[in-house]
């Protein structure tokens, strides 16, 4: 029976594999169905308040009912719908840069990075007639950490190629401006830049001046995470060979044709794991903004723990606040998964 | 001063004087002097560290010299990055490991200079490159990556891609050398090809036969200066110098 012989081949083959199985499914034993228990069979789904929540189980109508907390902050609900068109002006947008045989990718993308974010601040902040003004203040909660992991992003990469061909660079100050920023903002926490930013900025403000606090926190993660990519990218960079430089030179291609046609493009592919993991760490690090008082999904879910109507599910809030983060950064990276087979392939058009 | 465009026929196509040049200490070009001639087929031996990629690789800049002049077509190579792409766009050169672009079809390859040095309309640029790549005879591999490709195809398309660019020179650098014994005639064919109709070339190589039969000269270079040069029927066959006869007593 193939079922039998595939168990004793893999799990049961000698007598320290058969005690590590045996002790694993022990340990599966005494944590799986217990939290199956708690946070399915008993747990209460629907509800209004507190008293809904009787059984045992896990009380998802904690979560339920300050859904819309969470996902969109302290934004006025009258106002939500212009975060809802916001989003999805973003994926029609995105949409066919996915799509293989569109030819126009690179307009598309040039719009999307240069006029979303100022149709989306528009969007989201107002100050048009019908758009009523929502400080960047009472944004929070799931759309906060979008606008920043998005942004952020959005800025790191194309800044972090410029200082890792900054860095590689024959000009001895170019370089060595580039060496000083990349090695400054990575040897300090983010934590502590976000701090700075959020402290200090003010200090060299001309009187008065205040720069929005959101802004702060995304000027602090743009300058954090442009010097991690930039040493990601440099490593893609060093693994093209030289050859491919000296044809491109001796075509007559100018520097930037050349490192636009021929080297990035090589590089980057090279070095996507790299950076998707620069992302997905950029990602969850959006939440350190909570230091500085805006609220971003995790801030907004810690901060229901103190309403005194649901005190105690704290455990139903972190567990909500990890599956979401888990599904953005899983998405990533399947994502990337996927662009790399689609590279690697024999290519075909 | 800009350099002009329109030199006369008479004027020599590539003129080194003097050329030194050092790779840190190492003294690489001892005092140069080669003139090439419009029409010209130059071939450059000798041993290994004599320094003949190196010249040819100065002749389009990829390489810089420290003293003495380089005139290519009436441009004076100098640092001004300008007079260097200048001269690129009409110096075409073909490498020992071909350095084809693996992320372009062979098509794309081909056009990329013309499209975006050149400014030439795609449409342009597919169809010179297509004509091309009649010429080298692989018109069915255009579509085709050049990971796809044997070394001597791969070769014919950088060969290809060097001449969209309608260079006035051609430098080969050991073309046949990273190829397979069964390839080198399909490549040589072409080079022999491109010999006939009057391209100026300067060929770095071991392939003996191709020299005599295509080179009007034979250079030999050994230990960074040039030794001796001479049409092949003499230098092959009275050659004037010891460390010449070593040569090619050692290769023939």
């Amino acid at each position: 029976m193939p079922a039998f012989h595939w168990l004793h081949r893999n799990l049961f083959a000698s007598p320290l594999s058969t005690a590590l199985t045996l002790g694993s499914l022990y340990l599966l034993w005494l944590a799986v169905p217990p939290l199956i228990q708690w946070a399915f069979i008993d747990a209460d789904w629907v509800g209004t308040s507190r008293k809904d929540c009787t059984s045992g189980g896990a009380c998802w109508v904690f979560i339920g009912t300050r859904l819309n907390q969470f996902l969109y902050g302290f934004y006025p609900e009258t106002e939500q719908w212009r975060v809802n068109l916001g989003v999805g002006v973003l994926a029609l947008m995105m949409a066919p840069l996915f799509v293989r045989r569109f030819r126009h990718k690179w307009p598309l993308g040039l719009a999307l990075v240069i006029g979303y974010p100022v149709l989306a601040y528009v969007l989201f902040h107002g100050g048009l007639p019908g758009l009523p003004v929502v400080e960047t203040s009472q944004w929070g909660g799931l759309m906060l950490t979008l606008v920043l992991a998005v942004v952020g992003m959005v800025l790191a990469l194309p800044f972090g190629i410029l200082l890792a061909l900054g860095r590689r660079s024959r000009m001895p100050v170019v370089r060595a401006a580039c060496v000083a920023y990349i090695e400054l903002w990575r040897g300090v926490p983010l934590i502590t830049v976000l701090f700075m930013a959020s402290v200090m900025l003010p200090l060299f403000l001309p009187e008065g001046a205040t720069l929005d606090k959101l802004l702060r926190a995304m000027f602090g993660i743009v300058m954090f995470q442009s010097a991690y990519m930039a040493e990601v990218v440099r490593g893609g960079l060093q693994a093209i060979p030289k050859g491919q430089y000296e044809a491109a030179e001796a075509l007559g291609l100018g520097f930037w044709q050349a490192t636009g046609l021929v080297i990035l493009p090589q590089a980057l592919r090279l070095v996507i794991p790299g950076i998707v993991n620069t992302f997905i760490a950029l990602f969850k690090d959006t939440t350190l903004v909570l230091i500085i008082g805006l609220f971003d999904l995790l801030g907004i879910v810690q901060q229901a723990f103190a309403d005194p109507h649901w005190l105690g599910y704290s455990v139903e809030g972190y567990l909500f606040a990890a599956l979401v983060y888990w599904m953005f950064c899983f998405g990533m990276s399947r994502y990337s998964q996927s662009l790399e087979r689609e590279l690697a392939r024999e290519p075909q058009r | 001063m800009t350099a002009t465009r329109h030199t006369p026929e008479a004027t020599p196509m590539i003129e080194l004087t003097g050329v030194h040049k050092w790779f840190d200490d190492f003294h690489v070009l001892k005092g140069i002097d080669l003139t090439v001639q419009r029409g010209e087929r130059i071939v450059i031996c000798g041993p290994s560290g004599s320094g003949k990629s190196t010249l040819i690789r100065c002749i389009n800049g990829l390489e810089d010299h420290q003293e003495g002049r380089i005139i290519v077509d009436g441009v004076e190579l100098s640092q001004d990055i300008k007079h260097i792409e200048q001269v690129r766009s009409e110096v075409g050169m073909v490498f020992q490991q071909f350095n084809l672009f693996p992320h372009l079809t062979v098509l794309e390859n081909c056009c990329l200079a013309p499209i975006w040095v050149r400014r030439q309309p795609r449409a342009e640029a597919e169809r010179t490159a297509r004509q091309y790549l009649e010429r080298v005879r692989i018109p069915e591999q255009a579509d085709k990556y050049p990971g796809q490709l044997s070394g001597g195809q791969q070769q014919r398309v950088a060969i290809a891609r060097s001449l969209c660019m309608n260079p006035r020179v051609m430098l080969f650098d050991e073309p046949t050398s990273a190829l397979d014994p069964e390839m080198i005639k399909e490549v040589l064919d072409v080079m022999v090809e491109l010999a006939e109709e009057g391209m100026t070339m300067l060929c770095v190589t071991h392939e003996m036969g191709f020299a005599r039969t295509v080179a009007d000269r034979v250079v030999f270079m050994d230990g960074g200066e040039i030794v001796e040069q001479a049409p092949p029927a003499r230098f092959f066959e009275h050659p004037e110098h010891e460390r010449t006869r070593l040569f090619l007593s050692q290769i023939l």
